[in-house]
């Protein structure tokens, strides 16, 4: 029980537990690294440089009144906001996080995490649905249309990674990347993936679907308390996701950069997939801090002509490359 | 697993009675996604891990969600669910269900003339895309043209 191996009871306790305690420190890195882009300080009051923030933030939520208004639709009103941590944890356990510490192997793992992708729209429209509000409802028809649209490229830009290493199996996608990362001959994919990640787990600037200007706070106006600390903790659970899952399909997951590897494997593999993530963590709150968000038609024609011809292109060339090299 | 199998099977059943008879449509679309997702872990019990993420992925990923998005749009109100539950009347179960018996009795038939057990070959994605490419092109191809036509048909309606 206590040796790593995919799957162990440790493996899975040590992986739950840090997925939680990191989404919940992403809220203050996230606060904290926005002040140092904007030049301000950020949160910096509660415990050490302000890092026990969240645990404030959580005692706020947890005291709050857990209203549901008499007007909304009580049975989705309640299930939206669970819908969303729980199918982004459930992805969390596709991915492999070293050589032995993974929760799952499934042949199926790519396909997995698409479909837990497809489940997390609902948390939005259901919310934006029940509501029974206009503003609501609009954020929910954003966030419909949005996602439905970015799952299409999100899909298809995987598939050049898929072909190379002839594998659905996230931890045999990082196993064939051992001699060179897919980011080089699947660039154009990865730019693809970026951007589609973003709009699907609904980052700024692809926020419309929140989109706090024009329509309060979309989908989750009506919501308070733990109900609402559940759509914001399942935000930054899938941001932490989506930062694991781009190195372990682009960037070699485990495998250290240019042979730096140092003791253990298991050590040095969890180093560097931490070190990956935090990367993209601290890109995606550039990205936060740099971008405006676009209007929502320009959000679909961007979709629909520019990333659905980019990444067919991008399918196309590399199966057909693939296939001159086979025969 | 046939625990696993027997239990999602009856969660199934359940989940799509419920689908049935509820009168709100957005509790119904809830029952029924339940539903999708207790078909998948039937087929992926039944050593079809493909077919049970292409269960989540198209039905309960796409296509539920396009059935919730025409539901936003459309501002169904009491009106509805009183209208639905006036047509929900006891008499109207009669008809289906003089149909459905005779259904039943065959199924428990099939069932009774095959007595092995279940399979326990696994079916993944490369044997369902060599099939698909392979002996089925030609149905693959037709099913691709038949989209393409209601591609082409929405793009003429909404042209304007």
């Amino acid at each position: 029980m206590f040796s790593f191996q995919v799957g162990s009871l440790l493996n899975i306790a040590l992986i739950l537990g840090t997925v939680l305690g990191a989404a919940a420190l992403l809220i203050w890195v996230e606060r904290r690294l926005l002040g140092f882009f904007n030049d301000r300080l950020g949160p910096n009051r509660v415990g050490p440089f302000g890092i026990l923030q969240s645990v404030a933030d959580v005692i706020k939520l947890i005291t709050k009144e857990d209203w549901i208004p008499p007007f909304a639709d009580k049975l989705p009103f309640v299930v939206a906001p669970i819908i969303l941590p729980i199918v982004m944890l459930l992805s969390f356990a596709m991915i492999p996080f070293a050589p032995g510490v993974g929760i799952i192997d499934m042949n199926i793992g790519l396909l997995f995490v698409m479909a837990m992708a497809g489940l997390a729209a609902y948390s939005a429209m259901l919310g934006g649905l029940a509501s029974n509000n206009k503003f609501a409802l609009l954020g929910g028809l954003r966030a419909a249309g949005q996602m439905i649209s970015y799952e299409v490229f999100l899909g298809i830009s995987l598939l050049g990674v898929v072909i190379l290493s002839d594998s659905f199996s996230l931890r045999g996608i990082v196993e064939a990347q051992s001699d060179g990362w897919y980011v080089f001959p699947q660039f154009i994919g990865f730019m693809v993936f970026m951007v589609a990640a973003l709009a699907e787990s609904h980052r700024w600037p692809f926020d419309l679907p929140e989109g706090e200007a024009e329509i309060i706070s979309g989908f989750n106006t009506e919501y308070s308390g733990m109900k609402f600390g559940l759509f914001f903790v399942g935000e930054y659970i899938g941001m932490l996701f989506m930062a694991c899952l781009i190195p372990v399909l682009f960037f070699g997951g485990w495998h250290a950069p240019f042979g730096l590897e140092f003791g253990n494997e298991i050590i040095s593999g969890l180093f560097w997939m931490a070190a990956k993530t935090s990367v993209f963590i601290g890109f995606f709150v550039l990205v936060r801090a740099a971008l405006a968000r676009p209007r929502y038609d320009q959000l679909m024609s961007y979709g629909w002509l520019v990333m659905l011809p980019l990444s067919l292109l991008n399918l196309l060339i590399t199966g057909a490359i693939v296939l001159m090299q086979g025969s | 697993m046939s625990v696993f199998f027997y239990g999602s099977a009856i969660i199934a059943i359940l989940a799509t009675l419920m689908v049935i008879t509820r009168t709100n449509i957005v509790h119904a679309l809830l029952y029924f996604i339940v539903s999708l997702l207790a078909i998948a872990v039937i087929f992926y019990t039944l050593g079809a891990p493909f077919a049970a993420a292409l269960e989540v992925i198209v039905y309960a990923g796409a296509i539920m969600v396009m059935f919730l998005f025409v539901v936003m749009m459309l501002n169904l109100g009491q009106v509805t669910q009183d209208q639905e539950k006036a047509w929900l009347v006891p008499s109207i179960w009669i008809g289906p269900s003089i149909m459905a018996v005779p259904l039943l009795i065959e199924v428990l038939y099939a069932i009774n003339l095959q007595q092995e057990q279940m399979a326990h070959t696994v079916i993944g994605a490369k044997e369902v895309g060599a099939s698909l490419f392979g002996p089925y092109v030609l149905a693959v191809e037709l099913a691709s043209m038949l989209l393409l036509a209601g591609l082409v048909g929405a793009f003429h309606l909404a042209r304007k």
